[in-house]
């Protein structure tokens, strides 16, 4: 742990000295029922009278996502996981009344056995560094408790101690670097549109989080909603913006309610609104709604449909810091960016760069999710290795399956395999790896996953989001996305490979903005790493990792075949087809896919995606 | 091209998006709602998806018609009003069944088995894929990234969502869902 960590949490934590209830909200763990643990927990206390003296709050995620629902029991900070109703009812009796810590409801760690009472003795908590995330899961969302944490003492510091130009060196000393996948420097983006002229600016926080597979600007949002407002105040102060907009994806509407909750109870304790912490500086925060575009993750595409309009974007320059929304400097951020804003200005730059690398400074929140033990946020010093993050800290691959591959920076990103399990994962780093910070999507792949499929994925979802306003990116995804299916299909030829590389390339130097550039980095890094894989479904019409359906068909080996026509009649679909002394056939069209013939073939004629019965099974297993 | 509408097919107001057949009388009362939610966007640039976003609301997707009202009501032309329509992957043009299931389709829902999910559901509903239609009981669909990969993979029922999912999971879900 730092020494920067263990100062926030000193100067943060307040002993909770009365019992209290928070409930993690996060979406995996309302999908995992956390409601009817909470409608429980309810329940039982209104039972025994306790309605009201106990407070029951919802808060953001938690951050062990595998393990919920979650709830944290207060004074004694006691952290309960996988709960169902009965549970939670169980929890009120014997902790809540009795005092006793229910021992059997506790976390065992999987492998050492040992019982864990709280947060910090996790191994999933113990190796991070949660300073962006530091109340994500500790408080809730509200005002009053981001208060008790040093809330909008940045701010204060701001507007008291320091000129809009002290801002922006501290953050330009601190080397901070764009979160959102961009990794450009932060305080030189803030000098640009500082710099710039213009009656009015403006500051947009981009939470329109595109890479399928990252949550960390959701659970910032719902989790800790003011440190992001803080962010941004600092930010209009700094650029002399005195108006703020928040893009948030609609696919999130938890994470709009608490930001439509905290801006009114921000305006209500005047950190927002006119002259701020009566220091003459305006500053107030508008939200608007994205629909659903991808491209919208783009800077000037953002800014398109800030202005109501289809998401496209704009030829650069002009960029957004000269001539962004209705064509005033504008500076655009991401969440988790702007989070980090606050704790730079309150603890100094010369404390932030102490973590990470020269380069990287600071922390990154990765989105842990995938074939991997444990999944959830993890916030670690940019620079840790990736070995670190999936084995001490996500706890390995489940189902004792081989690691493969980390998925890092979603569509515009690539894979890491095995040899990189040990390169620190910074900026420059990831990038001369051939893949990419993005926004810290990491999803952890195992011996399971097809790498041909997964670049169809992938090109699948980029061929779909493309605005189509250019030709590379609207004709250019489509015809990958054509050829890779073909390959999926078991119909590839060798040739393919080529042209996918030319046109792939293509893409990347012609197209017109990032979505374009970067929709066939998939492609090239699984083409130039996993090239024996496209091979095999290419050469032996066979997918090593058994996920291609085309290629996992019962096939009757013709040479092997003899003919004596058991499976045709045991075949519940009659596509089995046949006469004496020639090789039977499958159609294809009729066949269910059961595997009935594998079975009984006495012969071992027939196989699945190049497997007989027992490997199928395996694979299916 | 600007679809044309469904005669006599009419969502539910609401969220739900239940079609019901329609009367007249309910359908004014839904076109009187939207006049008034279009009011507070009139004369103020950049509103069109907002307007948008709440005529969808009131009528479970955009009708033709809903279109046309916007684009009269706010003095943009309708070709623009259907660009932004068909452009954002959150407005439906057509109605939605009466029970929606999305499928999500993040990438660590996909490496946890999403497609087969998807695949076994549409066995069992026997709803085909794509966008939302008005037949059947439910109606199946996938969906962008929802953010709940941790509990990969997802299916969005409403604004509920339900995680760990797996085809042989999918029963007991349906059954539950007739039920309601």
């Amino acid at each position: 742990m730092s020494t920067l960590l263990e100062e926030l949490m000193q100067e943060r934590v307040r002993p909770e000295t009365e019992h209290r209830i928070l409930i993690c909200g996060g979406i995996p763990c309302r999908s995992l029922g956390c409601r009817k643990v909470q409608e429980a927990l309810d329940e039982e206390l209104q039972q025994k009278g306790l309605a009201g003296q106990i407070p029951v709050d919802v808060i953001g995620c938690i951050g062990d996502c595998s393990q919920g629902p979650s709830i944290i029991v207060y004074p004694e900070g006691i952290v309960y996981q996988k709960l169902g109703p009965d549970d939670a009812r169980t929890i009120v009796r014997e902790h809540i009344i009795g005092g006793r810590v229910v021992e059997e409801l506790l976390h065992r760690d999987p492998h050492s056995e040992e019982i864990i009472r709280k947060r910090e003795e996790m191994p999933f908590y113990r190796e991070q560094t949660r300073l962006v995330l530091r109340n994500c899961g500790v408080i809730s969302p509200h005002i009053d408790d981001y208060l008790k944490y040093r809330g909008y003492a940045a701010l204060a510091r701001a507007l008291a101690e320091m000129t809009p130009e002290e801002v922006i060196d501290e953050i330009k000393k601190s080397g901070l670097r764009g979160r959102g996948g961009g990794g450009f420097p932060t305080g030189r983006k803030w000098e640009l549109v500082h710099q710039a002229h213009g009656d009015e600016k403006y500051v947009i926080c981009n939470a329109d989080e595109g890479d399928p597979g990252a949550f960390m600007d959701r659970s910032i949002l719902e989790g800790d909603p003011h440190s992001v407002l803080e962010g941004m105040i600092i930010a209009g102060y700094a650029v002399g913006a005195s108006r703020g907009y928040i893009y948030v994806r609609a696919e999130y509407p938890v994470a709009l309610r608490r930001c439509r909750e905290a801006i009114a109870q921000a305006r209500e304790k005047k950190f927002l609104g006119g002259n701020i912490l009566e220091k003459g500086f305006s500053f107030d925060i508008e939200i608007r709604t994205g629909a659903g575009a991808f491209v919208c993750g783009e800077e000037t595409a953002l800014i398109s449909s800030l202005h109501g309009t289809r998401g496209d974007p704009e030829p650069k320059p002009p960029f957004p810091a000269q001539k962004g929304l209705w064509g005033k400097p504008t500076l655009i951020n991401n969440v988790e960016t702007l989070a980090n804003i606050p704790l730079i200005i309150l603890h100094g730059s010369h404390r932030f760069t102490e973590l990470g690398t020269e380069r990287s400074p600071g922390t990154k929140v990765f989105a842990l999710a995938g074939k991997v033990r444990h999944t959830g946020l993890v916030e670690v010093p940019l620079g840790t290795t990736l070995r670190r993050i999936i084995f001490d800290i996500g706890g390995g691959i489940p189902g004792n399956k081989k690691f493969k591959a980390a998925q890092t920076g979603g569509p515009s990103g690539g894979c890491l395999g095995e040899e990189a399990l040990d390169i620190p994962m910074d900026y420059d780093s990831l990038q001369e790896a051939g893949s990419m910070v993005g926004s810290g999507g990491l999803i952890i792949l195992d011996e399971d996953t097809c790498m041909v499929d997964l670049a169809r994925f992938y090109l699948d979802f980029s061929q779909d989001e493309s605005c189509g306003k250019c030709t590379p990116c609207r004709v250019g995804s489509k015809r990958l996305l054509e050829i890779l299916q073909k390959i999926t299909e078991g119909k590839g030829e060798e040739r393919d490979l080529e042209t996918l590389e030319q046109l792939a390339l293509l893409m990347k130097n012609s197209s017109l903005c990032g979505l374009g550039r970067a929709a066939p980095n998939p492609l090239l890094n699984t083409l130039r790493l996993f090239r024996e894989e496209y091979l095999a479904h290419i050469r032996e019409r066979r997918c090593p990792a058994g996920v291609c359906r085309s290629l996992m068909r019962p096939r009757i080996n013709p040479e092997i075949c003899k003919a004596c026509g058991i499976c045709s009649r045991i075949c519940p679909s009659q596509a089995i087809t046949g006469a004496r002394g020639t090789p039977y056939k499958i159609d294809l069209e009729k066949c269910s896919d059961c595997l009935r013939c594998l079975e009984e073939c006495p012969f071992d004629a027939i196989t699945r995606g190049g497997r007989r019965l027992a490997e199928a099974e395996a694979m299916d297993r | 091209m600007l679809p044309q509408d469904q005669p006599g097919i009419m969502p539910g107001a609401g969220k739900k998006g239940n079609p019901v057949p329609t009367t007249g009388v309910q359908e004014k009362k839904l076109y009187e709602r939207l006049t008034q939610a279009l009011e507070k966007y009139k004369g103020k640039p950049g509103v069109l998806i907002a307007a948008l976003q709440e005529a969808q609301e009131i009528f479970g997707y955009l009708p033709r018609k809903a279109m046309i009202h916007v684009a009269n009501e706010l003095t943009i032309p309708l070709a623009e009003v259907y660009s932004v329509a068909s452009f954002y992957s959150l407005f439906s043009t057509v109605p939605a069944g009466k029970t929606r299931l999305e499928v999500c389709m993040g990438t660590a829902c996909y490496v946890k088995g999403a497609e087969k999910l998807l695949q076994e559901l549409q066995k069992q509903c026997g709803g085909s894929p794509g966008k939302f239609t008005s037949e059947g009981r439910f109606s199946v669909a996938t969906t962008r990234c929802v953010g709940a990969c941790s509990a990969a993979p997802v299916i969005k029922i409403g604004e509920e969502l339900h995680g760990e999912m797996s085809p042989e999971k999918l029963p007991a879900l349906l059954e539950e869902l007739t039920k309601i």
